[in-house]
This record gives C-alpha cells, sequence and structure tokens, in this order.
C-alpha cells in the first residue's frame, strides 16, 4: 500500500478535528496581500500572543471576493463561518473580540457564512445564497479560499491525489475516453477538445513525450490561472500527472510568468513536498509510473502564451511561433510529442476522473461542458474571480454576481477574451456564454477575463488600448501582424486625435480582414477582433469621432475642452492650485477661467472641484 | 579564486565566482540560456556585455542568439537598473480605472520616463502589461510588492517605503 493511501484516513481525521476549533483565516492571495492581509494577519497574531486566546490562526488562498479584499474568515467551534471583508489592521482587534469573545458578528463587514452543517448567524448572506455566490458552482475554485495552499494535508483531505490513484488503476485510453466523455474544452481561450488532443499524443509515435502546463497567463484583466496556482497548486499538478499516465509521457515543464513569484513559489513547494511523500517521482504509488516536473519561468513576451512561441522559448531561443503543422501533438517541445494545456484545464481534470466524465458534462450547454472561471473587472460593484456554469448569461453575471455597474451608472459594453476578444453591448446581454456563442458575437471566450464598462467608457480608446497592447506584443517574426497591427494603430490613433477621415473606417476593415487570414499565429490573427466588434456594435461612435470630431464618452483628450461654469463656479481657488500647468486664472471669489491653449486636459481640475464647476464636453 | 574554462582567465570577483557557479550548473541542460540569463541578471542586477560574453562562451551559444534571446523578452536589461523596480500595470482594468494619471504623476516625481533609472539607482520606472491583479485596479507593483486601489495622492507615502 502506498504511502499515501496510509496517511489518507489519518489526514481526513485531523482535518476534521481542525474544524472543531476557533479559528481565523487570512486570505492571502495577491490581491489581498496587495491589499494589506500581511499587516493584518500579524495584527491578529500580535493581539493572540496578548490575549493568549485560543484560537487556531492560518492563512488560504484568494476565495474571489477582490473587491471586500483584505478578507478574514472567523470561527468559534461549532459555529457558522463567517467571512468578513474591508479588514484592516485597525478594527480587526475588535472584530476578534466580537466575533469570538462575545459571540457577536459584527454585521457591518460580514460579507458571507458559510454553515458547513452549522446553525446559521442571523442577517448574514449564505454562501450559496448570496449575491455573489448565489449562481456560482465551486469546482476547480473549490478549495480556493477554503484551505492552506502549502498544506499537502489539507489537499489530500479534500479528496486530493485521489484522481491519479484512481487513473492509475484504469487503462490509459480508458483516462482518455473518461476526459472525452465530459466534454472538457481547453480553458486557455482556444477551447479546442482536452480528450482529442490527449488522444493525438497518445496515438503520436516517439520515443519521449511531454506535458506542458501552460501558465503564461497574459491577457489583461485576466487572473484566474494565478489564483488557482496560488490557491490549488496541487490540483495542477496532479491534472498534469494524470494527463502524463494517459498519454505516456514521465516529464512535464510548466511554463510560468515571471509576475507572478507566489505562483511560482507555491508551485515550488507542492513540487517538493508531493515528491517527498512519493506522489510524485519514481514508481509512484508502487505502479510503475515515474512522473518529474519543473518549473520554467517566463521572461516577459505575452506572444509566449501562444503554444508553439511557448515551446521555444522552454527550449532557450526567442519566443516566436512556429509554423504549424506539425501540431506540437506530433512535434512539440525538442521536437517530441507534447501535449500542451492551461492550468484551468489541468486544475479541472482530478475532478473529472473522480466524480467521471458524466458528472462534469452534466453542467453547461451543449457544446460547452462543465464551468468556467471568470475574472471580472472594471466598472461593476463587485469586482473578483467566480466560477459559473457554463451557459449563464451576461445579464446575470453583470447585475447579479458583479452587483451591477458602479455609481449607479448604466452598462455600455463588456470586453470578454483580452486584447484577442472583442466588445459586446447591451443587445448582448442576454447571451449565454458559451465558445460558440461569443464566438459569433465576434468575441471570444479567452481565458476568460471579462472587463465591464460604462457610459463614461470610449470604445474607441479602448479598441486603441489593444491595438497597442497586440502591437507591442507582437513577436515581429509575420509582416500581417508586424506591420498591420501598427497601421492599424496609427489609423485609430488619427481618429482619436481629431484628425480622422470617412475612408479610414473602411480601411480598418480592410487591414483588419487581412491581418486576421494572414497572420502566423493566434495573437495576430485575433488581433483586429477588438476593432472589428466595436466597429460593429458602436459604429456611431467612430462616426461622432470622425464627422463630428467629437468623443461622445467625453474621454479623447483632443476633441475634449474644459470649461467652468460661471454660475456654479464659487472662486475658492482649489482648481488653480490643481493645476499642474498653471492654466487656470482668476480672482478669489470670482468664477474662475481656463485657458484652452495651456491646458493640458488631465482632469486634475475636475477632480478637485467640489461644486461641480467644471465641465468636460 | 577560480579558472574560467573558457580562455583560461582569472576569475574573483565575488559575482563571477557566482555565475561561474551557475554556469557550472547548467552545462548540458537543454535550454538552459534563459534560466542562465535570469540568473546572471540576479546576480549583477543587469545583463553586462562581458556577461553575455561568457554565457556565450561557456553555452556554446553564438553571441548574436544570446543578444538575440536578451532583446527578445522584456524581462532582460542591458543597462545598469535601480535597487527598486516600479512597475506600473498597463492591464484593462487598470487602463479603465485611470492608470495613466498614476504614471503620469510617478514619472514626475522620480523625474525619469518609462524604463528609466533614476540617477541615485533608487527607483527603475517601468510599465508591464498586466499584473493580474485587476480587482485592486489601478496598480503597481515595486519589487515583489503589489500596490492596489491607488490614488495620485497616495503614491508618495508608498514610494518612502523603498530606500
Amino acid at each position: 500500500m502506498s504511502k499515501l493511501q496510509e496517511m489518507r484516513s489519518g489526514i481526513e481525521e485531523q482535518y476534521k478535528s481542525k474544524q472543531d476549533r476557533a479559528r481565523i483565516v487570512v486570505g492571502m492571495g495577491t490581491c489581498g496581500i496587495a491589499a494589506g492581509a500581511g499587516k493584518v494577519m500579524d495584527a491578529i497574531k500580535a493581539e493572540v500572543e496578548k490575549t493568549g486566546m485560543d484560537v487556531d490562526v492560518d492563512f488560504t488562498s484568494c476565495i474571489g471576493m477582490c473587491f471586500a479584499e483584505p478578507v478574514v474568515e472567523m470561527m468559534s467551534p461549532g459555529k457558522a463561518s463567517v467571512v468578513y471583508g474591508g479588514v484592516s489592521p485597525d478594527n480587526v482587534v475588535q472584530l476578534m473580540k466580537s466575533h469570538l469573545v462575545d459571540e457577536t458578528p459584527m454585521l457591518d463587514m460580514a460579507q458571507i457564512q458559510i454553515l458547513g452543517g452549522a446553525k446559521p448567524y442571523a442577517d448574514i448572506p449564505v454562501m450559496e445564497k448570496s449575491g455573489y455566490y448565489g449562481q456560482q458552482v465551486r469546482s476547480v475554485t473549490s478549495r480556493l479560499g477554503r484551505t492552506n495552499p502549502e498544506r499537502i494535508e489539507d489537499y489530500i483531505a479534500t479528496g486530493g491525489y485521489a484522481g491519479i490513484e484512481k487513473a492509475l488503476s484504469m487503462e490509459r485510453l480508458a483516462v482518455i475516453d473518461e476526459i472525452k466523455k465530459s466534454g472538457l474544452r481547453g480553458r486557455g481561450g482556444g477551447g479546442f477538445p482536452t480528450g482529442t488532443k490527449w488522444q493525438f499524443v497518445h496515438d503520436a509515435v516517439g520515443d519521449k513525450k511531454f506535458i506542458v502546463c501552460n501558465a503564461d497567463e497574459g491577457d489583461p484583466g485576466a487572473f484566474m490561472d494565478r489564483s488557482v496556482l496560488e490557491g490549488d497548486p496541487h490540483a495542477v499538478l496532479e491534472g498534469m500527472m494524470i494527463a502524463a499516465y494517459a498519454i505516456g509521457a514521465n516529464e512535464g515543464v510548466i511554463y510560468c510568468r515571471a509576475e507572478y513569484p507566489l505562483a511560482i513559489r507555491r508551485l515550488n513547494m507542492a513540487i517538493k513536498v508531493a515528491e517527498e511523500m512519493g506522489i510524485m517521482g519514481e514508481n509512484i504509488m508502487g505502479s510503475g509510473f515515474n512522473f518529474k516536473v519543473r518549473i520554467k519561468a517566463g521572461a516577459g513576451a505575452f506572444v509566449c502564451g501562444e503554444e508553439t512561441a511557448l515551446l521555444n522559448s522552454i527550449e532557450g531561443q526567442r519566443g516566436m511561433p512556429r509554423v504549424r503543422p506539425p501540431f506540437p501533438a506530433h512535434k512539440g517541445l525538442w521536437q517530441k510529442p507534447t501535449c500542451l494545456n492551461n492550468v484551468e484545464t489541468f486544475a479541472n481534470v482530478p475532478n473529472i476522473i473522480r466524480n467521471g466524465g458524466d458528472w462534469f458534462a452534466s453542467m453547461g450547454t451543449e457544446k460547452s461542458k462543465g464551468s468556467k472561471v471568470f475574472c471580472i473587472t472594471g466598472k461593476i460593484n463587485n469586482t473578483g474571480l467566480c466560477e459559473v456554469p457554463m451557459g449563464i448569461t451576461l445579464r446575470d453575471l453583470v447585475y447579479n454576481i458583479a452587483g451591477g455597474i458602479k455609481d449607479g451608472k448604466k452598462f455600455k459594453a463588456v470586453q470578454s477574451g483580452g486584447p484577442s476578444g472583442g466588445c459586446l453591448p447591451t443587445e448582448k446581454l442576454d447571451l449565454s456564454i458559451d465558445y460558440e456563442n461569443l464566438g459569433q458575437a465576434g468575441a471570444i471566450m479567452g481565458s476568460g477575463g471579462l472587463v465591464f464598462m460604462d457610459e463614461t467608457s470610449c470604445m474607441l480608446d479602448i479598441a486603441k488600448y489593444f491595438l497597442n497592447f497586440t502591437q507591442m506584443e507582437s513577436c515581429g517574426k509575420c509582416t500581417p501582424c508586424r506591420e498591420g497591427t501598427k497601421r492599424m494603430l496609427e489609423i485609430l490613433e488619427r481618429i482619436c486625435e481629431g484628425n480622422g477621415v470617412p475612408e479610414d473606417i473602411d480601411n480598418l476593415e480592410r487591414l483588419a480582414r487581412v491581418i486576421k487570414t494572414s497572420a502566423l499565429c493566434a495573437l495576430g490573427q485575433t488581433a483586429p477582433n477588438p476593432v472589428l466588434t466595436t466597429l460593429k456594435y458602436f459604429r456611431d461612435e467612430y462616426e461622432a469621432h470622425i464627422n463630428e470630431k467629437r468623443c461622445p464618452a467625453g474621454v479623447c483628450p483632443a476633441l475634449l475642452t474644459y470649461t467652468i461654469l460661471e454660475d456654479k463656479c464659487v472662486g475658492c481657488g482649489v482648481c488653480i492650485k490643481a493645476c499642474p500647468v498653471g492654466a487656470i486664472s482668476g480672482e478669489k471669489k470670482k468664477a474662475h477661467v481656463i485657458d484652452p491653449k495651456t491646458c493640458v486636459k488631465c482632469g486634475a481640475c475636475v477632480a478637485k472641484c467640489k461644486f461641480d464647476a467644471i465641465v468636460k464636453a | 579564486m577560480a579558472v574560467c574554462n573558457c580562455a583560461g582567465e582569472r576569475v574573483d570577483s565575488p559575482q563571477d565566482l557566482k555565475l561561474m557557479e551557475l554556469l557550472d550548473h547548467y552545462r548540458g541542460y537543454d535550454g538552459a540560456l534563459i534560466p542562465v540569463l535570469q540568473g546572471a541578471q540576479d546576480i549583477y542586477g543587469y545583463l553586462p556585455e562581458e556577461v553575455l560574453e561568457k554565457v556565450s562562451n561557456e553555452l556554446k551559444i553564438p553571441f548574436s542568439e544570446v543578444f538575440g534571446v536578451v532583446t527578445f523578452y522584456a524581462q532582460f536589461h542591458l543597462k545598469p537598473r535601480g535597487r527598486n523596480i516600479i512597475r506600473v500595470c498597463l492591464g484593462t482594468a487598470c487602463h479603465v480605472l485611470g492608470n495613466a494619471k498614476i504614471f503620469d504623476r510617478l514619472k514626475a516625481i522620480l523625474g525619469v520616463d518609462n524604463g528609466e533609472t533614476t540617477e541615485d539607482l533608487r527607483f527603475t520606472l517601468e510599465s508591464v502589461a498586466c499584473i493580474g491583479a485587476c480587482g485592486l485596479a489601478p496598480c503597481i507593483m515595486i519589487n515583489d510588492d503589489t500596490h492596489g486601489r491607488l490614488t495620485v495622492d497616495g503614491l508618495e507615502a508608498i514610494l518612502e517605503q523603498y530606500q
């Protein structure tokens, strides 16, 4: 019997008995730490030491409520566990006393409660029924914010490594069949059926095969892979092991962005402890199957998220895409058959093997099965990480999970799929989200970043932003992408400067078509999408910029003028001080004026004026 | 003291010794170039020409290829860098929430432009495509610390923490 099987029952018991003790758990993902979770943790530890309070203090990863960070969970023995948001070193001591000593939750800071069989507290939303989590499922994200990612015991006690145990007792092809049955498709953006990909690599002839995990999450607005790596590193490793076993590989590489130091650290810890316990390495669990994995830190190039560019980068070359075919399944890393999947895809695999393909396929739509993790950001009330069944509508996402648009403003558009995706307007709010529907609407699923915009966002500005991004990140290998995106960007810049001509729209469309059909890799082929979708759904904005030299959203500086309303200005002089270029003049207590020639349109005066006396138009 | 394998030169600065160790570790390792360059940059803070020459000689990779790789990736630097690296996130969420003003203010405080280093080598100011902390936009990273929900007025206090 393997060490793992011997340990499992002991670990599970220990884990259960821990649940009966008072506990404080701090969310320590990158975003939590950025919001000050480290200082909160210090304050908690100091208080526990001072008072000798009988409580376990632990940390976990990101539960997904970025809007409420720093997040701290507190539980009295036998009671429901309450997740508090907006915790700071200043209020945490009071919170500890109130919740743990007086057993009175602080309602104004409580976000949700997790019952775990206990009776609910009054007036705190229960997680499964809360606005944010009510429509969510927790599959890939089940351990995020619930377990300590740096303890393998927590992983094993929550069903971890049961998937590889089961897989090792199955035939290789049966494992692949289970994945095929689940309908799992690549979560990195392409949406290629994972089981089919595994079959290709399994069938490919080669003396050695590789598993590669694409953790080069580069889409602006996407951080689900980072959250999964930080919060559940063992799940990714287990998924890779199962894939390796199925296709006949014994070596894996995780290509992780260097910008994710915490993810790399936790992965390294996970690999080390799994090797020590004999879960990874030689003759795993006595099965004769060997698997080792190493981490390759990226060096800062967005294009390396493209699979063949990533392989070149692992090989120590410039990260430029290769011409396909041959596909990596036949000639991948070091020209050997290689199975490449992204973080979220691998993280889904252990659950599928453990619960069966049918379980996974019971969620989602006809062609897009299972759940998908989305990062919802931008001008919404609840920014964060959410996992929803495929097929949920955009409306549900915006108005239920995201809690609506910030400051009561109107929804204008959602950008899906990063620089390769597109902007969808209000008319598409009832679109049910799956690979096909998003594709038909001109956007893509991408990795799952959704950036919401309100009426004050200019669609040309957004299109320009993404083109600027792809143009900077274009590797330069093929001409359509290198030159084409640059020319498109020049046209857009010209329009936003107020120098657009009516032919510009046609030229943009023509260039976009050429790039889409002739660029070498997906980066180039999808680069025009943000322009094409904004042209399709927000053409009037382009026309306003070109024909009327007007930016309807009031964003493009060259098309704006700032003026002070005489009747509202009290002459307080605050704007004069705020102006970095000295463009505002006027006597005290008399209406001030802005000199349009000096004004750099930075908006500093508007931000400082308490009387709403300055308008831009 | 040790002797360099390539031309029999004597190597004695602690940094050069560390580089030698690094090269020895990666000798015969497939795809060594990028990890070696990352390690060398950790040792020297940037990648001086002599170091690139040494890497090229030791790994038996043409200098042109080494140079090609160094200039391809955003992470590698051919010039000395500041003790503290500020990375301003240019991600979508940060863009929508006004990071341009944060960037401008940082440039004004430090007196340097994007990609430049202050004269006292205290700060290097850079931009990064997205640091993946979109929920806290607008945000910047200083060394390995992420700072989020920034306001223009709060920047100086944050910079004070880094000497």
